[in-house]
């Protein structure tokens, strides 16, 4: 059963009066607990269709359905709450609030629901506790390494059990044993905790963990 | 909870960036309040005035005398209630530099049409009944250390030689608008004294207040009095208590409207002051806010990280500036001459202004980081470095 399905998509973006094509007339679908890899070039549209899938951005046309739901449709504010039940983001650079501490960043989303503090706290903890870090909850960023970063963002993308989680690029920034303990994690989020996994990378030996990879080149799937 | 903690977070990322917007804003609103307090000062005679009194003074100017005989025609207009008189006297008591206004007054009237400053009927009585007599403020008590039954030297200018007042009584301010500093007498007093010493200068008051029945006849009543001495050697003019104070006024008016104008001047440039951290501010998160519209946090969010950062800096720099306000107060009355201002309050109204405008200048200073921080697409956002 496919978790995303995608219909005829395109995605241009305008400068000036000059329209640069970035997708063109895409169609895929992504099955439910498939780990899937996306490679390509630069400016082939990588992350443009992850962004897309994710519900960050709109498609110029097409239409795409996530979990049921055709988000083209969505306006910002529930868009924002589908992003907020529905996705789990991991970044290239992390991106945790330096302002806060390794529990609070992950405490963020849930933030969002209607969790009581007791019940976050626990979702938290639990989350923390599958990357490792429950020892380091009360650290801030810039006291973390970058694997260390990387791994609370990406308790912080699970903690609210999202449909599917995306990730750009998420060892572009790391050193060759911090990669590959992030890829472990997500294989194991993959196999152990069932979850679907889009994957942005450039790095051959993070596409291998991947079940399925997809290429693109030029805005087209090949 | 988290919400306020990040927001407290947010404000002490860069805490000299803070520390001296906070300061920044607690001068402007000290000096917001002391520009207004003294504004407030130098009006509060306007203040004061009563609508169903009246001012008549020589036509040519406040310091010309009219006759004292003009009091009886006055009584006589219809819709005029009581009619009572004034004179400036002047003088010295223990140095030039105390200064308070010294006044030969009306003693059967004057604290009838005078209901502002409350005295006991014994001491009215006490007053009534020693030509010597004066009564004076309770500022002016506390100041001197006066008490009922001491004596008060007072070297004349205007009306020269040494004058000496028995104390017989202590009024009270009504409330706040009401100059607690005056020094009152009997006209008398001067009168039988001028009347053996410059018989030329006596039978003349300086000023009448005439208590009339009803404030909507006031222009009326007043063109009365005017048109029942027109023609003689001391004609009149008469207006509203209100319009005499506002023609003291009108000599220093310029400066108290470029004060007016400097103490909301003071307004705007804290906005810039403000507006311009939070900018920087802003602009620096901008990734960050992005990261949090990704994970589902909405414009209300980002309104209540941005305007509650904003509002709390503001806040925080009007209490600390209103906190510094009032010991500036007290220390700029304490360097200006005795008495120069009788009623010097940071008035109630000044106090809402400040924190209403203060709290205003949170709003409008997030308004612009808000407005980049929602209109910004995630995407751009994202891609934002440093």
């Amino acid at each position: 059963m496919a978790i995303v399905s995608i219909k005829n998509m395109s995605k241009s973006y305008w400068r000036d009066s000059y329209e640069i094509k970035v997708l063109n007339n895409i169609s895929f679908d992504i099955p439910e607990g498939e780990f899937l890899g996306l490679m390509g070039p630069s400016g082939s549209g990588k992350t443009t269709l992850l962004n897309l899938v994710a519900g960050i951005d709109k498609p110029t046309q097409g239409s795409i359905e996530v979990a049921g739901t055709e988000i083209t449709s969505l306006g910002e504010s529930e868009l924002a709450k589908w992003r907020a039940r529905h996705v789990g983001f991991v970044f290239q650079f992390y991106n945790l609030m330096p302002v806060l501490t390794a529990y609070e960043n992950v405490e963020l989303p849930l933030l969002l629901s209607k969790l009581s503090k007791k019940e976050r706290r626990e979702h938290v903890e639990f989350s923390l506790r599958i990357v490792g870090l429950e020892d380091r909850m009360d650290h801030y960023p810039k006291q973390l390494s970058g694997g260390q970063e990387q791994r609370v963002a990406i308790a912080r993308a699970i903690v609210s059990d999202p449909t599917i989680i995306v990730a750009d690029e998420p060892t572009g920034d790391l050193d060759k044993v911090s990669a590959g303990e992030i890829l472990k994690l997500m294989e194991r989020l993959n196999g152990e905790f069932k979850k679907t996994i889009v994957m942005v990378t450039h790095d051959p030996r993070a596409a291998e963990k991947a079940h399925t990879v997809r290429h693109l080149d030029k805005g087209e799937l090949t | 909870m988290r919400v306020l903690k990040l927001i407290y977070k947010n404000m002490l990322r860069h805490k000299l960036r803070t520390t001296l917007t906070v300061l920044g804003i607690a001068v402007a609103v000290t000096s917001f309040g002391l520009l207004r307090t003294v504004v407030t000062a130098w009006y509060s005679g306007v203040e004061s005035s009563a609508a169903n009194r009246l001012i008549t003074r020589h036509s040519v100017s406040f310091i010309f005398p009219l006759p004292f005989s003009y009091r009886d025609r006055i009584s006589m207009i219809d819709g005029v209630q009581k009619v009572a008189f004034a004179n400036w006297f002047g003088g010295v008591y223990i140095d030039k530099k105390e200064f308070f206004a010294r006044l030969g007054v009306d003693a059967d009237n004057y604290f009838e049409v005078y209901p502002e400053l409350l005295i006991s009927p014994d001491q009215l009585q006490a007053f009534k009944q020693d030509r010597s007599g004066c009564i004076i403020g309770e500022q002016i008590a506390q100041r001197y250390n006066l008490k009922v039954g001491d004596i008060m030297p007072v070297e004349g200018d205007i009306y020269p030689g040494k004058w000496e007042f028995t104390i017989r009584g202590i009024y009270k301010p009504r409330d706040k608008t009401t100059d607690p500093s005056n020094m009152l007498f009997q006209w008398k007093y001067i009168e039988e004294r001028l009347r053996q010493e410059w018989p030329e200068r006596a039978g003349y008051v300086g000023w009448y207040i005439t208590e009339i029945k009803d404030p909507k006849n006031s222009a009326a009543i007043s063109k009365k009095i005017d048109e029942l001495f027109s023609n003689s050697p001391a004609e009149t003019k008469t207006e509203t208590e209100r319009a005499f104070q506002q023609g003291f006024m009108a000599s220093v008016s310029a400066i108290l409207t470029a004060m007016n104008v400097m103490s909301f001047v003071i307004i705007g440039i804290i906005l810039l002051v403000l507006g311009n951290t939070m900018i920087m501010g802003t602009r620096e998160r901008t990734r960050e806010y992005a990261v949090l519209k990704t994970l589902g946090f909405s414009k209300a969010h980002l309104f209540g990280l941005i305007g509650g950062e904003s509002l709390s800096i503001a806040m925080i720099g009007a209490a600390l500036g209103l906190a510094l306000t009032f010991p500036m107060i007290k220390g700029f009355e304490s360097a200006l001459p005795k008495g120069w201002f009788p009623i010097f309050n940071l008035e109630t109204v000044t106090l809402l202004l400040a924190c209403g405008s203060a709290f205003l200048v949170g709003l409008l200073a997030a308004i612009f980081p808000l407005q980049r921080a929602i209109s910004t697409k995630i995407v751009d956002g994202l891609r934002q470095i440093g």
